[in-house]
């Protein structure tokens, strides 16, 4: 049987459960690490679903359905585990993440009608099929490469494969040239580039939960009384933009979820439906769930009805999301106007301000001119330098980063320097993956092109 | 040439083609596995010609010696009997990369394999020109010297070194010539090519050989050999080398120096562009390293014997294709050299090399049945790489004759395994030369367990004695033995281990530890520890090395061994001989071309080829299982 691999296997958002799916010799051996069960004593049987838990590290991720099958009557013909999980992206994905964590490899696009295939599951028609779907795979993540997020994720890796294949051009140099004048590399100057590399590495690997903005959707919350204008709001950025990617029955039932895409901007909008019809909505605000809510927000629209004032309630309400990227709509501009804008200019000087007028058109083009602007200016916190977007990426720097900080506990042990080579090389080839190159030509590449070599 | 002088001069199961380094393997590895061969030389003094550096191992290239010991070949045994001084390099390094590298006493060398080719029962030694190959439908039938004779042969080898097509430069001056003033192989050349062999041309270089009394060796360092001498043949360990070691010296070249190649440099030919030829990078001239590092103030330059009835130094370093005259004024602007006498040139050789993707990785040619290259005329430089490929292409030619299976070292079996995958999947742009970071699994590849991993092998062919064979069965036996042993043995956390301990790591231990887990302490070796080992047997030192590196890489061995495991998967899976690529949809049209020229006998093998992606592989992978289950359905 082959390595391990996972993948969700259901469309995202697709439907009320998600499926991840593991195949290989060690699907099971995963499956048993993640998944608990409500039962003692509980052993995995052949082809039955069990009810339970996955948990990481002692922390719940979800509920779930389980099932085991033993190869090779699967799909595969080799083990596999699937996992029911809830639906919509986080939960799945969160699991998928832990099984990658566990030692699955990702699943590459068509592998598991090809592991089908091969192991003799699938018919001779079928082939061509599996055929497709493995060009087809080439082909998108060629167009994907050349989007320009992943290309500079790309620049990153390959600078910090650089500073990695400068560490094994020295070894090797030491090792092949002992009698040339190359200087000789000490366990020092190995430690501090591993450090560099160590830290750019983490640095990406943290990008991944910044990240998520470019994935699910830059969270916004949209905040107001009622009948201030939240839904007509809602309706209106979404008419103004046919791109609705996809729409989620809200993972919680007080909140209602909708992406739309301003101009490549992924937007998550969270209305705080829950609160409307409650009449002392600051109280309910006080309510966990949104203040959570609230906290998780990259962006705030806070909408106020002019025509009356400013109350206690407003000005605690602004109290909350005052760390946050805020933009305040001061609505139904047509009528008089009662409100002071003044105490909005003097408290939130970082607050960008928009006279609307909602049901009549007014002031929606200006906010979507707004949140570009503050998204492309950088205002809104993604720190962009490079955000890692894909979870296949984030494998293969997981594993870059295991093999340095094992480097680095063998340079405190002084071990051979090529020993310590095997972790540069595998830390490498693990980015290598991410960037598809070949190691060893370009070793020799930087060995006669850094050093003076030769008799 | 003229037909009518043709005669019938005898008909051989192999018939070696040259007896340089690659050809004596060759050569004897037939011999030995009861073919009847020959091997012609277009002179007898060049057998084992060491026509450049006077040394053989080093880093990478010893790990080759080895295995062609550990296989049955000659190469270590000839050299553990003409040294003249003995070195291991990289003691600094890991134990994996240990290096032992040897002077040799050129003549002594020489003489020593004459001899050995001369007593060999089953080979015949003839000085002859190889001037055609007789092939007929796609298969070798002989060999036609100049003087007519027609050696008919089941099996050919062909290794020609720089004779073929040889042409010799030296600043403006170029000739035909083979190296160090012998005759060329040209008519062969026309010949090949007219049979439609592509030939490409590639060039290396070689020092001036000097005076020893010009040299002023007070402003020199010296460098004296090992005390301790570790002989390269593992039939030789624990013998005692009775040899009087000569030193080398090491001394720099000027500002002044460079300033002279600075300014004839448009008379070198490599940067006139009279020489097409492709040299190693590796093994620069000197006004290459002036050119490439201008800001270098002096570079090494080593002076070392030629051997011991000789006042020839051989002087590493400057290697040089300028005309004689400045090659003169360079040499005397090296500090100790001012003085110096040359009394054989500096000089540039390039020479014909085939495409070596034509070969199979038995290095029998693609398309012509039983005729097999070795050597620099498959790309590679060295005298090491030489001789590997040499005992291989030997090694098939008989099993080709005897009908047998033929044998083949991957990647993760041996250096010679890297060396040839290398040459017939990727091919070569400069002469090829082995080093340790082309190897992957360089940890379980060592010089010092080449026995280990490949005796029995030798054993089967029919190559490696009795003797031998029971040598390495010994060692592993006495190896497993002591590991168990230091596993067992178990020290306690007393006051005086401790004390012990804390000396030599700075820590302590506070349970019982088995020697076993203690040698894994970088800290620690197999000698250090002895006084908390009473019991210890009295083994011999390469058992103690092994023992001590068995369990200090054991970690990493490990690791390196799920990796083999993964490539194994890959290497097993076979791809037919007559596949039709043509027929595999959809892959890409460089893999197709690739694919069709290379024509891999592996997926693994396929995978190593440039320009061959993943989906290839997979697409590849497909239609193998398709094709499967046809015949499955045929059948």
């Amino acid at each position: 049987m082959e390595y391990t691999i996972a993948a969700i296997s259901t469309a995202v958002g697709e439907a009320g459960i998600g499926i991840v799916r593991m195949s290989g010799k060690d699907a099971l051996y995963i499956g048993k690490q993640i998944f608990k069960s409500t039962r003692e004593n509980f052993q995995f049987e052949n082809k039955k679903l069990h009810y339970g838990h996955i948990v990481d590290d002692g922390k719940v991720l979800d509920e779930v359905l389980i099932a085991f099958m033993k190869a090779p009557n699967t799909y595969t013909r080799e083990d596999m585990v699937e996992i029911y999980s809830h639906g919509g992206i986080i939960p799945v994905k969160k699991i998928l993440e832990l099984c990658l964590k566990k030692g699955a490899s990702l699943a590459e696009k068509g592998e598991f009608t090809k592991r089908a295939f091969l192991n003799g599951r699938l018919d001779l028609t079928q082939a061509e099929a599996v055929i497709d779907i493995i060009k087809a795979k080439s082909e998108k993540s060629y167009e994907v490469s050349l989007r320009q997020l992943e290309g500079s994720i790309t620049q990153q890796v390959l600078e910090i494969q650089d500073i990695l294949m400068r560490m094994m051009a020295f070894i090797e140099a030491n090792i092949d040239f002992p009698e040339d004048e190359v200087e000789e590399i000490s366990h020092k100057t190995l430690l501090e580039d591993s450090k560099k590399a160590e830290e750019r590495i983490k640095k990406l690997i943290d990008s991944f939960d910044r990240g998520k903005i470019l994935r699910d959707g830059l969270n916004t919350v949209i905040l107001g009384k009622p009948n201030v204008g939240k839904s007509s709001l809602l309706n209106a950025i979404l008419k103004e933009n046919r791109a609705i990617v996809t729409d989620i029955p809200g993972t919680t039932r007080d909140i209602i979820e909708e992406y739309i895409n301003i101009d490549g901007i992924p937007l998550k909008l969270i209305d705080t439906a829950g609160i409307r019809e409650t009449e002392d909505y600051v109280e309910k605000i006080g309510v966990l769930k949104t203040k959570e809510t609230i906290n998780k927000a990259d962006l705030v629209i806070s909408l106020f009805d002019v025509s009356s004032d400013i109350t206690d309630e407003d000005k605690k309400i602004m109290e909350l999301v005052r760390d946050k990227k805020i933009i305040i709509m001061l609505n139904k501009s047509d009528l008089e106007k009662k409100l002071d804008e003044n105490y909005f200019i003097e408290n939130f000087p970082n607050a960008r301000i928009i006279n609307s007028s909602i049901t009549t058109g007014v002031g929606i083009e200006e906010l979507i001119e707004t949140i570009k602007d503050m998204f492309y200016k950088e205002d809104i916190k993604i720190e962009s330098e490079v955000v890692l977007t894909n979870i296949r990426h984030k494998d293969m720097l997981l594993k870059a980063y295991k093999s340095i900080l094992e480097l680095e506990e063998e340079i405190a042990l002084n071990e051979p320097i090529d020993c310590l080579e095997v972790d540069i090389k595998d830390a490498w080839e693990s980015l290598g993956q991410i960037t598809g190159q070949s190691i060893t030509e370009d070793i020799l590449d930087k060995i006669f092109s850094e050093f003076c070599i030769g008799k | 040439m003229q037909e009518d002088i043709r005669y019938n001069a005898g008909e051989y199961d192999c018939v070696v083609v040259g007896a340089g380094h690659a050809g004596v393997e060759a050569a004897l590895a037939s011999a030995r596995m009861g073919l009847k061969t020959l091997i012609l030389t277009i002179s007898l003094d060049a057998i084992s010609a060491l026509s450049c550096n006077p040394n053989i191992g080093g880093t990478g290239k010893g790990h080759l010696v080895r295995e062609i010991d550990a296989l049955g070949g000659q190469m270590a045994l000839n050299i553990d009997k003409s040294f003249i001084q003995s070195r291991m390099l990289n003691l600094s390094k890991g134990p994996a990369v240990h290096s032992l590298r040897v002077q040799a006493d050129k003549k002594k060398y020489h003489t020593e394999m004459k001899k050995t080719l001369e007593n060999e029962p089953n080979l015949t030694l003839r000085q002859a020109e190889v001037v055609d190959l007789i092939i007929e439908n796609n298969e070798i039938r002989g060999v036609v010297t100049r003087t007519g004779a027609v050696y008919y042969t089941k099996s050919c080898v062909i290794a020609t070194g720089t004779y073929l097509g040889g042409r010799v430069y030296i600043g403006e001056v170029n000739f035909e010539s083979g190296p160090d003033g012998r005759f060329p192989s040209i008519i062969l050349s026309k010949a090949m090519k007219e049979k439609g062999f592509f030939l490409r041309r590639m060039k290396t270089g070689t020092p001036a050989r000097v005076d020893r009394d010009s040299i002023d060796f007070s402003v020199m360092e010296e460098q004296p050999g090992d005390e301790e001498i570790i002989p390269f043949s593992f039939m030789n360990m624990g013998k005692d080398f009775n040899v009087k070691q000569v030193s080398c010296y090491l001394t720099y070249t000027s500002e002044r120096a460079h300033e002279i190649i600075r300014e004839n440099i448009d008379r070198s030919p490599m940067f006139s562009g009279l020489i097409e030829g492709v040299g190693p990078r590796y093994c620069p001239s000197i006004e290459d390293k002036v050119v490439r590092f201008p800001d270098k103030e002096k570079h090494q330059v080593f002076i070392e014997p030629e051997g011991l009835d000789t006042k020839e130094m051989y002087v590493q370093g400057v290697s040089s294709s300028l005309p004689e005259e400045v090659q003169i004024e360079v040499y005397k602007n090296i500090k100790g050299l001012e003085k110096v006498e040359f009394m054989r040139t500096a000089y540039a050789i390039e020479y014909d090399a085939i495409d070596s993707t034509m070969l199979k990785r038995t290095l029998e040619h693609k398309e012509i049945k039983n005729l097999f290259f070795a050597g620099q005329i498959n790309g590679s430089s060295g005298y090491e790489e030489a001789a590997a490929q040499g005992l291989m292409a030997g090694i098939n030619a008989s099993l080709n004759v005897l009908g047998r299976e033929p044998f083949i070292l991957d990647r993760s079996e041996a250096y010679i395994g890297v060396l040839i995958d290398d040459l017939v999947t990727k091919g070569t742009n400069e002469p090829y030369r082995m080093m340790t970071s082309r190897a992957e699994y360089r940890l379980t590849l060592r010089q010092d367990n080449a026995d280990l991993r490949l005796t029995k092998k030798g054993y089967e062919l029919g190559l490696v004695s009795r003797e031998r064979y029971e040598k390495t069965l010994e060692k592993e036996r006495l190896v497993n033995e002591e590991l168990d042993r230091l596993k067992k043995v178990i020290v306690t956390p007393t006051k005086e281990v401790n004390e012990f301990l804390y000396q030599l790591t700075n820590n302590t231990i506070k349970t019982g530890v088995s020697l076993y887990d203690l040698l894994k302490r970088p800290e620690l070796s197999y000698d250090s520890i002895k006084e908390l080992d009473p019991d210890r047997p009295d083994l011999p030192k390469e058992i103690r090395i092994q023992v001590e590196i068995e369990i200090k890489y054991e970690g990493y061995i490990k690791k390196q061994m799920s990796q083999i495991e993964q490539f194994k998967r890959m290497e097993n899976k076979a791809i037919p001989e007559d596949i039709d690529y043509k027929q595999v949809k959809s892959l890409s049209t460089e893999a197709l071309q690739k694919l069709e020229k290379i024509r891999p006998e592996s997926i693994g093998q396929a995978s190593r080829i440039s320009g061959v992606s993943p989906s290839d592989i997979n697409v590849l992978l497909i239609h193998l299982e398709q094709l499967k289950r046809r015949g499955r359905l045929d059948k």
